[in-house]
Formats: C-alpha cells, structure tokens, sequence
C-alpha cells in the first residue's frame, strides 16, 4: 500500500471525494449482479453500477490530468482505508432490496444536486463532463424514484419494508452532507455566470432534505412520524474515517490489482 | 392441459400434478401484465416495436425498457404501452389477406405501360 496525501486545495479534495463515493457506491451496487429480486432489476443495478465506477474513473483522470494525483488505477486500487473519502452510507453492505434501493434513491438524488452546481463551474472539462454525466443520473434517479413510489404504494408488506430501511438509511444519507476542510474557501470560488457554483454542504443538505421530504409526503410517508428530521447524521467518511464495512470492501476490491500493482491492464 | 403460465420455469416444475384443489391462487402482482415497448432511434423517424417487458405498472415499464432496450446504441425515445390496449386482429381473420399480394394493380409496377410510351417515343422521333 502506497503512502497516499489527501490534496490540500479544496477543488481536487472535493472531485476526490464524489470520484470515491462513486467507485464505493458501483462497487457496492454491482453485488446485486445475479441477485436482483427480479432479472430487470438485475440488470438495473448492474448497468448503474457500470455508470458509477465510470464517473468516478472520470474524476481520477481529471485530478491525475490536472491535479497531479497518481493514475487512475493507483488512486482507485492503492489507497489506505483512511485516504478513502466516501461517505459512510455507500460503503455498507447491499442489505436487503429495500436498503439498496433506499440508499440509492438517497445517493443519487445528492449526486443529482452535485452535479447540476458542478455545470455552473468555471473549468470548461469539468463543466462539460459535469453535464454528460448529468443524463446519465436522471435515469438514476428516475429508476429509483419509481420503484420507491411503487412499493411505498404498494402491499402493506413493501410499505413497512420501506419505511425501516428509510430509517435506517436516513442518518447515513445526512453524512453525505459532512462539512470538509477547504470547503468555505471553495463556496467563494466564482463559476461560469459569474456568481459561486458550489453552495456548501449544509446548503446542498438542506436542498436535498427538501426535495426528499416532499417525495416521500407525495408518496404517503408521514414523515413526521416516522422522525426523520429528529435524526443525527452519521460522520467520518469524508475525513477518511470508516465504519467496519470499508475495509473488506477495499480488500475484495483490490484484490486483483494488488496480484501485480504495476501492471499495464 | 391448461398453461399454469407463460414462465417455463414454473411450467418445469410440473405443477400439473399437484391436485386442482392444492393449486396455489394467483393474487395480481404474481404475474405482471406485459407492456409493448416501441423505440425510436433519431428524433422524426418512426417508433418501432422491439418487443414486450413485464411490469407492474406503466413508469416501471419504462425503466425496464430503457434497461432491456435502450442500453446499446443510439436511442432518443421511447414509447411503452400496455399489450392489453392493443386491438389485435384474430388470426383466424387472416384470410382477410390471403388476396393482396395477387391484386398487382394497386401496385405501380403492376401497370404495364412500357410498351406504350416506348411506342409514342418511336412515334415522335420519325418524321
């Protein structure tokens, strides 16, 4: 394992940690390849995780490009656990259907959010990949707000199965949100309409519970009763500390990288 | 034999042989209805039936046909509708047809004029 420096400046930090809770999330998400509850969703999740390790392989390549950072293999494959700067929600085990589809409904109405500020920013690569990536998350979201609304509405059985894994998921969902080092001083920095793009985790959290709270209510959640706004978030990950699922995961992970860490694939 | 159902998994299970009064009952959403998934390459050309999905409602239909249908390739459309809502001909009416394909003046090559312009053109070159 290579000795691995978090990059001080703010933007580099902050595309690390997107690329990381993307490469966490697909990998997590491709567990589901041969164990969807049904073959469509199968397929589904599989076919999203492939999206999730490519966007992230496309944020190491700009922070190995321009940032300096090592190549995308090494940064992705050989990295201590404490350099990793995913949230604790993506690292957790798949869970049932209920949780990972929770936490993917969760997971990428934030990327969503992130995404459309990143449009906005000065770079004109990162503003271009920011918008094909962009379509690629509206299917995401639109797959898992449709299967969300579906068996919310559905049995009582799905509806119950639902509401715990919203409780579950929520307080991991919040520590999307944790604040980082750096992140005041790239609120300040200004994007291409000439105004900030990035508007800070709590205004990103606030924009996010919003937009959540109201799909559930419009789903029949009471969402009052359920308690999700009384919840604490979970936090740590994008300091670089984990909870016990990261480390067999970046194990499985790397596994065939680390047969031969130099090797040209 | 009656079908027990469109999935041959459950039709090799040989369920036949458990007694009708032992069969298990279907409730709805055991089996979902199929949906009719048409896709349209480039906008301004057709949308063309590429085949059917199995869903529990409309919008589940459409994320499963982006999934079955549109995940290689060019696509910028879709449509998906309930297999239910088609009015299908019974092919037993096939026989509605069986005439066409001789009726080969409805057909422009069916009119055989070549001769006769041939003719007038002779016509008109000899003075």
């Amino acid at each position: 394992m290579m000795a691995f420096s978090i990059p001080t400046s703010p933007l580099p930090r902050y595309l690390l940690q997107l690329a990381d809770d993307q490469l966490v999330m697909g990998h997590r998400n491709s567990e589901w390849t041969g164990l969807g509850p049904i073959l469509e969703e199968d397929i589904a999740f599989s076919s999203i995780a492939q999206d999730q390790v490519g966007h992230s392989l496309a944020f190491y390549e700009i922070l190995h490009q321009t940032y300096g950072l090592d190549n995308p293999d090494q940064t992705a494959f050989n990295r201590p656990e404490n350099g990793m700067l995913s949230s604790w929600l993506v690292e957790q085990t798949i869970g049932d259907y209920a949780f990972s589809l929770v936490r993917h409904w969760c997971y990428d109405q934030a990327v969503a959010l992130r995404y459309e500020s990143l449009a906005q920013i000065q770079d004109p690569n990162l503003q271009a990949l920011a918008m094909k990536l962009r379509g690629e998350v509206k299917y995401h979201t639109f797959h898992a707000q449709t299967w969300m609304k579906s068996l919310l509405q559905g049995s009582e059985e799905s509806r119950l199965r639902m509401l715990s894994a919203l409780k579950e998921v929520w307080p991991m969902a919040l520590g999307m949100f944790e604040a980082w080092p750096g992140e005041t001083d790239l609120m300040q920095e200004l994007g291409s309409q000439g105004h900030p793009w990035y508007p800070g985790e709590k205004n990103l959290q606030d924009l996010w519970e919003t937009r959540a709270l109201e799909s559930l209510a419009s789903w029949g959640v009471e969402v009052e009763a359920l308690g999700l706004q009384r919840m604490e978030p979970v936090l740590g990950g994008r300091q670089g500390y984990h909870s016990e699922h990261l480390a067999p995961l970046l194990e499985e992970m790397t596994a065939v990288f680390r047969l031969d860490p130099q090797a040209e694939w | 034999m009656p079908i027990l159902s469109l999935d041959p998994r459950v039709n090799r299970l040989q369920a036949e042989e458990v007694p009708a009064d032992q069969a298990p009952v279907l409730v709805p959403g055991d089996h979902w209805p199929s949906y009719q998934v048409f896709h349209q390459r480039r906008r301004g050309e057709k949308h063309s039936s590429v085949g059917i999905v199995h869903a529990p409602s409309l919008e589940i239909a459409m994320a499963m046909a982006k999934e079955q249908f549109a995940r290689r390739g060019e696509t910028s459309n879709l449509w998906v509708v309930c297999t239910a809502d088609v009015l299908e001909m019974d092919y037993a009416d096939e026989d509605v047809f069986r005439t066409t394909p001789a009726k080969s003046y409805r057909d422009p090559a069916g009119y055989k004029v070549n001769d006769k312009i041939e003719a007038y053109k002779a016509q008109q070159t000899t003075p």
